[in-house]
């Protein structure tokens, strides 16, 4: 894996602000090849702020991205989709009304063969098909295919969503709270995809959790994010648990060793 | 790591369903069979089955029914258009308009003579249709720009049109159309079918495709359900819903033209409750307001049973009047079953075991079903 750009992606200098909230106030994040990489921090820390702007939801105020050192503009999800990037979101998006199979292909769906292809008709088949191949990977049940995702639990629709992302991350895969519906079982689930995907796909992987021994067991590398600013970047080697909880409280928010801030 | 994954439903289930209509639209569909039934049984010499009877129902049914379908669109995206009865006023005076102006000068008109008549038909059928597609355009930018609520909007845009349409006619009907508008589509028949019942059943029947079987219809219903993760999926929303209301409009226009053929004049008064009717019939049909359900064969169902409750009403020497009451009754009654069924049936169903079982076995067994039919 000695490829040229081992950094899949660099954004330096974010920063983000609403009305009145200053949610990002100059971020700096490094992004490497088939490595997960853990965001923490508070609530209202700013980590889904930051991962919409990486996924092209929300745009920066400023700051510069590249992506395997290219510049990029993150100009819209369409954008981010076609640089390689997937997002699950902490809000779930998935469409209720919609089946696992069209879920999984919504904005990319399998068109019929021949002519009916030609004037759009969908293959509803071939998506659930692969749609359940996808999830016996993730290794999750589901109910019948066909149902709509509103029948199904929290964690189903979880999955769902994880499965959609993982499938279509070429480079990055990026997860907002990917287990808090879960079960333990789904969870651990979950979290062995997530890192599958980083090893076996080379995707890199970002993934937010407040869950101090889950990142600890999975990332390799944490950013903790206090108010807007890196408060803690390290490699997982020199992560403990306590040093986590004193960074996302804001305990090591001085000066002296904040890094990486202005 | 049994085959818990597929839920199967037994067959006596499917019966049950069909009834209870959780598996389509079993429920509207058996109320309106009774009524044919009813009315057949009780008019007198059992008229209402007569083939002249059925062409009148069909006929009064094609211009509510080609709305009802664009609301179908509009309504399973989770918007809703108000103006559509004002748009086929509008459309109607351009088509007469241009037809009475084309095809030929008043007075050869008012010796029924119309030397132009194949271009003045031409550009007042494109010309009908287009100010409606215009209009519905115009509510989708607006829509998708302003994000203003549909309902504001097509509220706003109703007014304007019928107050545009009152003055390109000083609010009288527009007089001079050929007398062949009229005796070919307008009410001429193949086949002892009425054309404007053939033309609505053609254009129907492809966007009952369009809505099932398609991309776009997919995601129309994906827009309904959670317009942000449709967004967030990579579908162009705000383009799709500018296509939705300008579909919408489309169809108001075609009404329009096919109102001209039908009574040969652009009727300016008329059409007040065409919006309200259309959304009933989607509704009786199983559209939710609430956007990501329905289907269009419940539409057409919903769309057909005010004009049997108008026709057997009649037959059996009621007030027309009365239909009104019951078409009202039946909207509240079918929405109100819907939303029961839903919470019985559509209530979530779990895997057996959420916890067990980390990977699932092959050859489970996969119903497929479709939703969309
Ligand atoms: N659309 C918005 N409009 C206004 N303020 C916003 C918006 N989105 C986020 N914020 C604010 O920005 C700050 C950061 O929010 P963000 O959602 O990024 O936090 P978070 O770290 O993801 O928190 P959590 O752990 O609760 O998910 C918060 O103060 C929040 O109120
Ligand atoms: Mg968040």
């Amino acid at each position: 894996m000695t490829e040229q750009h081992d950094d899949v992606l660099v954004a330096t200098g974010i920063t983000k602000s609403f009305a009145h909230v200053r949610a990002l106030r100059g971020v700096d994040l490094t992004l490497r090849r088939g490595k997960v990489h853990a965001l923490v921090g508070d609530n209202g820390a700013g980590k889904s702020t930051l991962i919409k702007i990486l996924s092209g939801a929300l745009q920066p105020d400023s700051g510069e991205i590249l992506m395997e050192g290219e510049p990029v503009d993150i100009a819209s999800p369409e954008t981010a989709q076609h640089l390689g990037i997937e997002t699950v979101y902490q809000d779930l998006a998935v469409a209720e009304a919609l089946d696992l199979g069209e879920n999984i292909f919504l904005g990319r769906e399998l068109l019929r063969r021949g002519l009916l292809g030609h004037f759009g008709f969908v293959d509803r088949p071939a998506m659930r098909e692969r749609g359940m191949e996808q999830m016996q990977r993730l290794g999750t049940k589901v109910p019948s295919p066909s149902l709509p995702l509103e029948s199904m639990s929290g964690g189903q629709k979880q999955a769902v969503a994880v499965a959609r992302a993982a499938m279509w991350g070429g480079r990055v895969l990026i997860l907002d709270e990917p287990a808090a519906a879960l079960g333990v079982r789904q969870t651990a689930q979950v979290l062995n995809l997530v890192r599958r995907s980083a090893e076996e796909s080379n995707q890199a992987v970002v993934f937010i959790s407040h869950n101090v021994p889950q990142i600890l067991e999975i990332a390799d590398d944490i950013t903790v994010l206090h108010q807007g600013r890196v408060c803690l970047r390290c490699a997982k080697a020199d992560a403990s648990v306590d040093l986590l909880v004193r960074a996302m409280s804001g305990a090591l928010d001085s000066p002296a060793d904040r890094e990486g801030t202005e | 790591m049994s085959s818990e994954l597929a839920v199967a439903k037994p067959r006596h289930r499917k019966f049950a369903d069909m009834l209870t209509g959780s598996t389509g639209n079993g429920l509207i569909l058996t109320v309106l069979i009774a009524m044919i039934l009813v009315f057949t049984i009780t008019s007198p010499a059992h008229r209402f089955l007569s083939a002249g009877n059925f062409t009148s129902i069909l006929a009064d049914t094609s211009q509510i029914l080609l709305l009802a379908a664009g609301e179908t669109f509009i309504m399973i995206a989770g918007g809703i258009d108000l103006s559509c009865g004002a748009f086929v006023v509008f459309s109607s005076v351009i088509c007469a308009k241009l037809v009475a102006g084309l095809s030929a000068t008043p007075e050869q008109a008012s010796n029924l003579e119309f030397p132009h008549l194949a271009l003045g038909l031409a550009a007042g059928i494109v010309g009908g249709v287009a100010a409606g597609a215009a209009w519905g355009w115009l509510n989708g930018w607006i829509t998708v720009r302003w994000q203003v609520p549909p309902f504001i909007v097509t509220l706003g845009t109703l007014g304007m049109s019928l107050g545009a349409a009152q003055i390109i006619t000083g609010g009288l009907n527009v007089p001079g159309i050929p007398p062949a508008f009229q005796e070919t589509l307008g009410i001429g028949k193949i086949f002892g079918i009425p054309w404007i019942a053939v033309v609505a059943a053609i254009i129907v029947g492809i966007l009952w495709l369009l809505l099932a079987q398609t991309r776009f219809g997919m995601r129309t219903y994906a827009i309904g359900s959670n317009s942000e993760a449709a967004r967030r999926a990579g579908v162009n929303v705000p383009r799709q819903t500018i296509q939705l209301y300008c579909l919408m409009g489309f169809l108001a226009g075609i009404v329009g033209v096919l109102d001209v053929a039908r009574f040969n004049t652009a009727s300016i008064a008329a059409h007040t409750t065409d919006n309200l009717q259309a959304i009933a019939a989607a509704a009786i049909g199983g559209v939710s307001l609430y956007g990501g359900k329905g289907r269009m064969s419940g539409t057409i169902i919903g769309a057909f049973i005010p004009a049997v409750l108008h026709n057997g009403f009649i037959l059996l020497g009621f007030e027309p009047y009365w239909q009104e009451v019951a078409v009202g009754a039946v909207l509240i009654i079918a929405v109100y079953f819907d939303q029961v069924r839903r919470r019985s049936t559509g209530s979530r169903v779990q895997a057996p075991d959420d916890d067990a079982g980390a990977t699932t076995p092959n050859g489970n067994e996969v119903t497929h079903g479709s939703h969309a039919t």
